[in-house]
């Protein structure tokens, strides 16, 4: 079938079978970023945005797409990068291999959720699994970059609590 | 210093934050062919005919082999230095099926969907045997789990095959029964540890091709790219010139990947049809086709006098090494050489150990490799001990800890240089508040808080035996390369050598360019295990930086007509009172007519193994009603010699008790009555989420390692064993309740609480 | 994975109706999450996206949730929680995580009947009616009783009415499948009681909610927290044997009926 979607702002018309999931779809258009970490839609390393929405795409069909934006973190480079900056002041960046899930669901988080408290941050990340860095870093690197954020932390250093 | 001790962000952090494609899949060529086993579905049994023919017919199929159709060599998956401990048992395909996933077949087509049909239409006739399931009377069992005649042990590690021992052996200093006689209180009690998988994020994974010379290249997320060649050149009966790895970024390993899993097949496939091949795990095949953490049931004795003095410790460990041998002789000695020294003041200790085979998923290695487990069992009974002399379980153990500048016979004999593990217990009291909280406090009618803490030990690469050679050299603009051969899974190491190597050259990080590990390039290093990388790869960058200085300032007081022994070198140039050249310039000329680019190598290995210390206190609160145990706040005071990366040091501390806690309360491989995991999916082993954890604080007590690269010991592993008996002692004072077998469920509380 | 040979999206209800009864391996998809985990052969999906069903609608005395509508609209819902307490949004909250909830739609979850299922549990307490393209409107107990035909799921009704729920799960893992659950509700007619997880499938206990009076003392939520075990079931699974889950549900049932009484 033909899907006409958007991935990244660009226009894409591909002929694809009717099964392919979107983690698929979108490894095969070059996006390497988008992992599969599980078979059981666990992990959240797959985890991308379906119309600005966190969705994991192991378990979307990407004919479900049709008409849709599609989003991967290489299409938010910038600010992935510049939230990454945070993960990688605290060393909490270890295999990398759950990070473009974890990055694409905070900067989702961001926009759904106004001034977050741990308790509210931890829930919205809860289905994104990491085995080497105990989370507690990568907390801290995200309470550094929302403090950054707000007017009284803007400017605010990037320091190791 | 300028490098060392300090928090540098890892050279691959931004690339890894943006999703960059630098992992294995992201490297595989397009065309490869799509590579699956077929595996068992009986836990012991033989094959008596297979026949791929149908599935040859399928479209897209290009092999398929069986056992008829890979050498009869057989060879050990463990990633070990020659001679290897571990035995040979395993062929690429055996006529033997012996665990349910072993594989049976291999499949290789154009694509998934392809390979999978195929799969379908294999038929293989077994003749199913009786399963050996339980460890507990594997030896001797009827069933003989490897009857091959081409089995094979290196070395005696006290194997008898025949009865299903994989190794067997004991240790003794001093006269533990004399010890046991005089003692006034003793301790006997038996704990069970589980198997636990290692679950890193990054499924197995190989591709292999052909390069333009017909030899095989393979590409794998391995620790271990030199023993891989190693293997698979044994494997394929091929020369191991003809054989290439090269290992890209990976997603973690926790020793997972110190064994070979994903890599044979698709190499096997290449050769056969010569085409590229590749093979990625999906998460089930990693449960159920890989290694785990061996299973051990450890019997500890102790006997102690009335004020406390230990005067001597039996560890008596049964571990399970499943269908094959990996790791087995190896991981069992950890579980007394790396618990019995913390209390060198016993005068006598005793251990002894028996591995046995049984049909389940073959055992390896996991972070921690046995200590994980002895650990569990020591400090459990530790506190049991102090239980019984009405004593702070602390106190206990600081009467009878081992100090620096003590031999250490429960060790290898080695003499103990650096050791702070007073000063962490001491330290790790005051963060969890040990004085005033200890051991609990009710909270409510339903709900109690309490302490529990443990101490633990482990080692920094293995004596004699890990071998780590580096290589850098000067580039013709003054920046230097440095090769390695040790296998960053994440960890960081890359960037901590990188920190060494710009502290001895006095230069900018910028200027150190860490190579990717690539058999063909790379100097020779055993690979990512045994807390190794740090102390071994890392002395071996500071020997050959300071060797690589020397020949810059011979080859500088050559250029300028002076003795090298007048000269100095502050990183930017080499100079003396009157006459000076910058680096730039030597190494530009350097690259010219009859310069010499320059380059120094250097090797480590030591008869020593100094250990790492850390001392862990949980407090959990319990909730009465339901036997759910939450883990509030974990605080870990770790003695690793000088942190090389503070930033780097406190995330493995933190990674390591997260991944302890989840050893301690969750995670569990389960098997059914046929040999059949039931729970191979992140839907049933659950591993922590966040939400399963409180706080963790982590503090350092840095001692000073003189065998170690500024005064470095290790870290890697030590961080995971201190969570299960610490929280078992904190369950214990909340309720009274001492709970043997790991995972302790709430389940396990609730009933535990109603049976008193 | 599954495999699928055509997907539809289909313009009407009709279509979708037409579709599912023109082949045994047509399908209709919701979020996918479970299916994608089995291996069947398929040969339509039918998607029902393009149909406006993931609404959540005041109609004036109830409120309607479209099939489509997903697990975290539900949790995030004023209308819900303004209208029903905090039942729903405690059943879904912990499960999986965002990106599963923004996929695990109410008619896959609900057509299903999943013995584990967290929101199955708690609807069962607001009086909700199930409403079938071809069976029409029935309540969800008798529906989660009958067999599954092939049908469509197009929404859920539940009556606006003053009420106080709580919802109570106990999971071995903040984000795992619960051992057990249960959700209790009090209005003007009286308490409702269901369990969930049991292992098996969710369901009412009438008989305990009988015993209940508006505001219980002691003896009274001790007498049917011994009822509960005796009218429903409780067994064993991977997750908890069934001295453990009898032993559970009485203290669920406390701290539901404590959280509605405080």
């Amino acid at each position: 079938m033909q899907l006409k979607c958007t991935i990244n702002g660009t226009h894409y018309e591909e002929n694809i079978a009717p099964d392919t999931m979107l983690l698929d779809f979108l490894r095969t258009k070059g996006f390497f970023s988008v992992k599969q970490g599980c078979d059981t839609a666990n992990c959240g390393l797959c985890t991308v945005w379906l119309d600005g929405r966190p969705v994991l795409s192991c378990s979307v069909l990407a004919a479900r797409s049709q008409g849709a934006a599609l989003t991967t973190i290489e299409g938010v480079e910038k600010k992935a990068a510049a939230f990454g900056e945070f993960m990688a002041a605290q060393g909490a960046d270890q295999c990398g291999f759950c990070s473009p899930g974890l990055v694409m669901n905070i900067l989702a988080m961001e926009k759904e959720l106004k001034n977050p408290t741990p308790d509210q941050i931890r829930h919205y990340l809860a289905g994104n699994l990491c085995r080497c860095s105990g989370y507690a870093g990568q907390m801290r690197a995200i309470e550094a970059y929302l403090k950054s954020k707000t007017p009284a932390g803007k400017g605010g250093k990037n320091e190791i609590r | 210093m300028k490098y060392v001790n300090k928090g540098i962000p890892k050279q691959d952090a931004m690339a890894l934050v943006t999703g960059k494609p630098v992992y294995t899949d992201d490297l595989a060529p397009e065309n490869c062919l799509i590579v699956k086993v077929l595996r068992s579905p009986h836990a012991f049994a033989k094959i008596t005919d297979i026949q791929p023919s149908e599935a040859l017919e399928l479209p897209g199929v290009a092999c398929i082999l069986t056992h008829k159709d890979v050498p009869d060599k057989r060879f050990t998956m463990a990633g070990q230095s020659y001679p290897e401990p571990s035995p040979y048992d395993r062929r690429i395909l055996d006529q033997w099926v012996r665990y349910v996933g072993d594989p049976v077949a291999i499949v290789a087509a154009g694509t998934e969907k392809q390979a999978d049909q195929a799969m379908k239409t294999i038929k293989v006739d077994y003749e199913i045997l009786e399963p050996v399931l339980d460890p507990d009377t594997a030896e001797g069992h009827p069933s003989v789990i490897h009857p091959e005649d081409n089995y094979h042990v290196n070395f005696d590690i006290g194997n008898k095959i025949k009865k299903n021992v994989c190794s067997s052996g004991k240790f003794s200093h001093g006269d533990v029964d004399a010890a046991f006689n005089e003692a006034e209180v003793m301790v006997d009690e038996v704990y069970r540890t589980c198997a636990n998988s290692q679950a890193m994020m990054e499924t197995f994974r190989t591709f292999s091709y052909l390069d333009h010379t017909g030899r095989l290249t393979l590409v794998a997320s391995t620790q271990v790219p030199f023993h891989v060649r190693a293997i698979a050149a044994r494997a394929l009966d091929i020369p191991r010139q003809k054989i290439r790895v090269i290992k890209p970024r990976i997603g973690g390993g926790f020793g997972a990947k110190q064994t070979l899993v994903a890599e044979l097949f698709p190499a096997i496939v290449t050769l056969k049809t010569g085409k590229p091949a590749k093979m990625i795990f999906t998460r089930r095949e990693c449960f159920i086709g890989s290694t785990s953490r061996h299973a051990m049931k450890i019997r500890v004795r102790l006997g102690a006098d009335k004020e406390g003095n230990i005067l001597g410790i039996h560890m008596d460990t049964t571990s399970n090494t499943g269908a094959y041998g990996e790791h087995g002789p190896t991981t069992v000695g950890l579980s007394g050489h790396k618990t019995m020294p913390l209390y060198n003041k016993a005068r006598a200790i005793k251990f002894t150990y028996n591995v046995v085979y049984t049909n389940t998923m073959s055992a390896g290695a996991f972070r921690g490799y046995g200590a994980t487990q002895g650990t569990f069992a020591m400090e459990s009974a530790m506190d049991e001990l102090a239980r019984k002399l009405s004593m702070d379980p602390l106190e206990l153990r600081l009467k009878n800890l081992v100090k620096e500048g003590e031999i250490m016979p429960g060790y290898y004999g080695e003499k103990l240089n650096a050791c702070t593990l007073d000063q962490c217990i001491a330290h790790g009291k005051e963060l969890i508040g040990w004085d005033e909280k200890y051991p609990c406090q009710k909270i409510s009618e339903t709900r109690v808080r309490a302490l529990g803490a443990a101490i633990t030990m482990q080692g920094s690469g293995i004596p004699n035996i890990d071998t780590a050679s580096v290589e850098i050299r000067l580039q013709d603009d003054g920046f230097y390369t440095l090769m390695i051969g040790a296998a960053d899974m994440g960890t960081g190491c890359d960037t901590i050598l990188s920190q060494m190597a710009a502290e001895v050259l006095t230069c900018d990080l910028s200027r150190i360019i860490v190579s990717q590990v690539d058999t063909d390039h790379s100097p020779y290093d055993t690979g990512s295990y045994a807390s190794a990388t740090t102390f071994l790869t890392g002395m071996s960058v500071v020997k050959a930086c300071r060797d690589l200085i020397g020949k810059m300032t011979k080859a500088a007081a050559q250029k300028l007509s002076m003795d090298p022994g007048d000269l100095k070198f502050d990183g930017q140039a080499i100079f003396a009172d009157s006459r000076a050249i910058t680096l730039k310039d030597l190494a530009r000329q350097l690259a010219v007519g009859q310069g010499s680019c320059l380059s120094a190598t250097a090797t480590t290995s030591q008869p020593v193994s100094p250990p790492p210390f850390m001392a862990g206190f949980a407090e959990i609160e319990l909730d009465l009603e339901t036997g759910k145990v939450f883990v509030l706040d974990y605080v870990g005071v770790v003695d690793c010699g000088t942190p090389i990366n503070p930033n780097l040091a406190r995330i493995q501390t933190e990674g390591g008790i997260v991944q302890g806690i989840g050893m301690a309360l969750f995670e569990k491989i389960t098997y059914n009555s046929t040999g059949k995991m039931m729970n191979s999916s992140f839907m049933q082993y659950k591993i922590p989420s966040r939400l399963d954890i409180g706080d963790i604080r982590v503090a350092f007590k840095s001692s000073y390692e003189p065998t170690g690269p500024f005064g470095a010991k290790s870290i890697g592993e030590v961080v995971i064993n201190t969570p299960a008996p610490a929280i078992a002692n904190a369950i214990e004072n909340a309720c009274s309740l001492r709970l043997r077998t790991l995972p302790i469920t709430p389940e396990d509380i609730l009933t535990g609480i109603h049976e008193k | 994975m599954f495999d699928l040979k055509e997907f539809c999206k289909v313009q009407s209800l009709g279509q979708a109706d037409n579709l599912l009864h023109q082949d045994k391996k047509n399908v209709i998809l919701g979020g996918l999450l479970w299916m994608r985990m089995g291996n069947r052969q398929y040969h339509t999906g039918i998607d029902l996206s393009g149909l406006g069903l993931d609404r959540i609608e005041d109609k004036g005395d109830r409120i309607d949730i479209g099939a489509m509508a997903c697990l975290r609209q539900l949790e995030t819902s004023s209308l819900l929680k303004n209208n029903f307490g905090p039942v729903i949004r405690d059943a879904v909250s912990p499960i999986v995580g965002v990106q599963f909830r923004n996929l695990a739609t109410v008619g896959g979850t609900v057509f299903s009947r999943f013995s584990f299922s967290d929101l199955i549990t708690a609807l069962l307490v607001l009086d909700t009616q199930v409403r079938l393209h071809r069976g029409g409107r029935v309540p969800l107990a008798d529906f989660l009783e009958s067999s599954p035909g092939r049908d469509i799921l197009v929404s859920l009704s539940i009556p606006k009415q003053e009420i106080k729920t709580s919802y109570q799960s106990f999971r071995k893992t903040a984000t795992d499948f619960p051992v057990l659950a249960a959700a209790l509700s009090r209005d003007d007619s009286g308490w409702k009681i269901a369990m969930g997880a049991r292992p098996s499938r969710a369901k009412p206990a009438p008989e305990t909610a009988k015993l209940l009076p508006v505001n219980p003392n002691a003896d009274q939520i001790d007498a049917a927290c011994a009822a509960i075990v005796r009218e429903l079931g409780f067994g064993s699974d991977q997750r908890g044997g069934k001295t453990y889950r009898e032993h559970l549900a009485k203290i669920l049932v406390k701290r539901g009926i404590q959280d509605i009484c405080s």
